[in-house]
């Protein structure tokens, strides 16, 4: 190797050190600058429910990209996670009176059991495998959701009280309601954004990039996998659970495989692998669901073209189209 | 005679591949202390031995004995914790991550801090400076905050190396750790190798017999999948079989 090509890498050393400082500071402001706007926005002339909705869905997708951009684990069974923690939470509120908080954590809590289960059952199998196991397991809580009689089959759960948070703060009030949902959104995305940026994040990355150099230096895989699947179902089911209290029902839709779908589509357009990507996915999908109500079926033929156009186009998501632009512009 | 003088010893290890044998009934003792070398053409089955002393394939018959104690039934990652730690043929380092973060990543591993989802990555930060030990061991000082994939091939095998010792293996396994390296990053690893050697054992796959003449005080030759000869170099080299099989073709 010449001495020359050794001083440019020297160089962009340097520059690596102060990128990495300014990251930091970029992530802290953004992050700012994020919250103020999901507090603002019901006063832009944005539907509270919609932001809601569109929150709880990005909550969604953020989970699911820890597993997909991090891990590099593709499940397609988290409509179970996701389902099942808003029956949960529509259950415990609506029959047995639990106050919205409760509700919520129940669901997120059954979510987090449910996740280990099926982790652990379907962490050894790889690739379109890992997929498949996931579906099936999925398949199985769709059918249970069907079948047992506090779900209430195609009906669903409906009419789920708002009720009071704490036993004091009435959510049946819409920007009482809203706060919360921001709340549980700000606390779901610093769980998976610490988790990223951990020492546990750190060892995921690896995996992702060479799963048998991370086993060969002594690390326990699988139990490492099963970790991140089991915070990835229960930060799913935290989403769910408060998309019940918000919507005030349960149903078959939210565990369905579509669903499940859904949080695949949305991670893509938005970027795996981009702490911000998934937002922006989620905000396209539900934006367009909400445009497109009227359309009926031609909803899904309408997002399917768009998702192949994207993946075809911009491969990377938006969010990974956009940084890679910003990095070849400076 | 067990336990004390033998790091490794592995007895009657096959490997069958859909009935061919990859590895055919291996006895390989490695002795403490010492730098032990497996040669042979390419093909003759060494990184399927290696595969198979960390458990990274099952071996079909056969059992391996770690410090006396049987590991045949071991996973690859309690193997790695027990002392024993292998290099990769094929360079394996973390791309994405810098040359710091991948050194770092085996520095972790001891520590307990893995699970630990909720904190911050800087508590890593504790071990920059026993990172940048490691780097500056290999010559990659000046490379810390590069991402490993863009280092180029011979920079990143030793960083392999330095991932390797960063977990003070007792017998480190390493693969072909010269392949494709200018002459200069040879004599380097080469040296390096012999400096980490003096508190550990080493068993070494490589092709450079100078570095193996060098290096080893003992040589294991393999020959599709079975043993040829073993004995230090000056045997080997007065060996007809081992000139005929090895040396002829070409590789000295
Ligand atoms: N996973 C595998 N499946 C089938 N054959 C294999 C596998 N791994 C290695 N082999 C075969 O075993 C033989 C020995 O390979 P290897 O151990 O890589 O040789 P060496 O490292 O000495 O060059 C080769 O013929 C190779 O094709
Ligand atoms: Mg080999």
């Amino acid at each position: 190797m010449t001495a020359a090509k050794e001083n440019t890498q020297t160089m962009s050393t340097g520059q690596k050190i102060s990128n990495a400082l300014s990251d930091r500071r970029v992530h802290l402001a953004g992050f700012g600058v994020g919250i103020l706007l999901i507090a603002i926005a019901p006063y832009l002339g944005l539907y509270p429910i919609y932001l809601m909705k569109l929150l709880c869905f990005a909550l969604f997708a953020f989970a699911f990209n820890l597993l997909l951009g991090f891990v590099g684990l593709l499940s397609f069974g988290h409509a179970a996670f996701f389902g099942m923690a808003s029956y949960i939470s529509a259950h415990t509120i609506k029959v047995w009176g639990f106050t919205p908080e409760l509700g919520v954590a129940a669901g997120t809590l059954v979510a987090c059991v449910l996740g280990l289960a099926f982790g652990s059952l379907a962490i050894r199998q790889r690739g379109i495998y890992f997929a498949m196991i996931t579906l099936a397991l999925a398949q199985m809580v769709y059918f249970f959701a069907l079948q047992a009689p506090f779900t209430h089959g195609e009906d669903g759960i409906q009419g789920v009280p708002r009720g009071e948070l704490f036993g004091f703060i009435d959510l049946s009030q819409t920007m009482n309601l809203y706060y919360f949902v921001m709340a549980v959104f700000i606390l779901g995305f610093f769980i998976i954004y610490r988790a990223i940026h951990s020492p546990f994040g750190q060892i995921l990355k690896a995996v992702r990039e060479n799963e048998s150099r991370v086993t060969s230096l002594g690390y326990n895989v699988t139990a490492l996998k099963v970790g991140a699947f089991t915070l990835s179902a229960t930060i799913t089911g935290l989403a769910g659970a408060t998309k019940a209290v918000v919507f005030q029902s349960a149903t078959l839709t939210d565990v369905h495989w579509s669903m499940s779908g859904e949080v695949v589509l949305m991670t893509l357009l938005g970027g795996m692998g981009t702490v911000l990507g998934p937002l922006f996915g989620a905000g396209i999908i539900v934006t367009l669901q909400d445009y497109l109500a009227g359309m009926g079926s031609w909803v899904t033929v309408i997002t399917g073209t768009i998702f192949v156009v994207c993946v075809l186009t911009f491969r990377r998501g938006v969010v990974g189209e956009l940084t890679r632009m910003l990095r070849i512009h400076s | 005679m067990t336990g004390s003088d033998y790091v490794l010893e592995a007895e009657g290890l096959t490997k069958q591949f859909r009935g061919f044998y990859a590895v055919n009934g291996v006895n390989l003792k490695v002795r403490r202390g010492s730098i032990h070398a497996l040669i042979g053409p390419n093909g003759a089955g060494k990184t399927t031995v290696f595969n198979l002393l960390t458990k990274f394939l099952d071996p079909t018959s056969g059992r391996i004995l770690y410090n006396g104690e049987d590991i045949t039934r071991s996973g690859s990652a309690a193997i790695a914790r027990k002392g024993m730690v292998r290099s990769f043929q094929i360079s394996a380092v973390f791309p994405q991550l810098t040359t710091l973060e991948n050194v770092r990543v085996a520095l972790q591993q001891p520590t307990g801090l893995t699970h630990k989802f909720w904190k911050a990555e800087k508590v890593l930060d504790s071990m920059n400076e026993q990172a940048m030990g490691l780097l500056e061991a290999v010559g990659l000082q000046d490379f810390a905050r590069v991402h490993a994939g863009e280092l180029p091939y011979g920079r990143k095998r030793s960083l392999e190396i330095a991932t390797t010792l960063a977990l003070d293996p007792e017998f480190m396994l390493l693969d072909e750790p010269t392949a494709g390296m200018a002459h200069e990053d040879v004599s380097r690893i080469s040296a390096l190798i012999k400096r980490v050697s003096k508190d550990r054992t080493i068993l070494l796959v490589e092709h450079n017999l100078s570095v193996v003449s060098d290096l080893s005080d003992t040589i294991t030759v393999l020959q599709r999948g079975e043993i040829l000869v073993e004995g230090d170099y000056e045997t080997l080299t007065n060996n007809p079989d081992v000139r005929e099989a090895y040396m002829g073709t070409g590789h000295a």
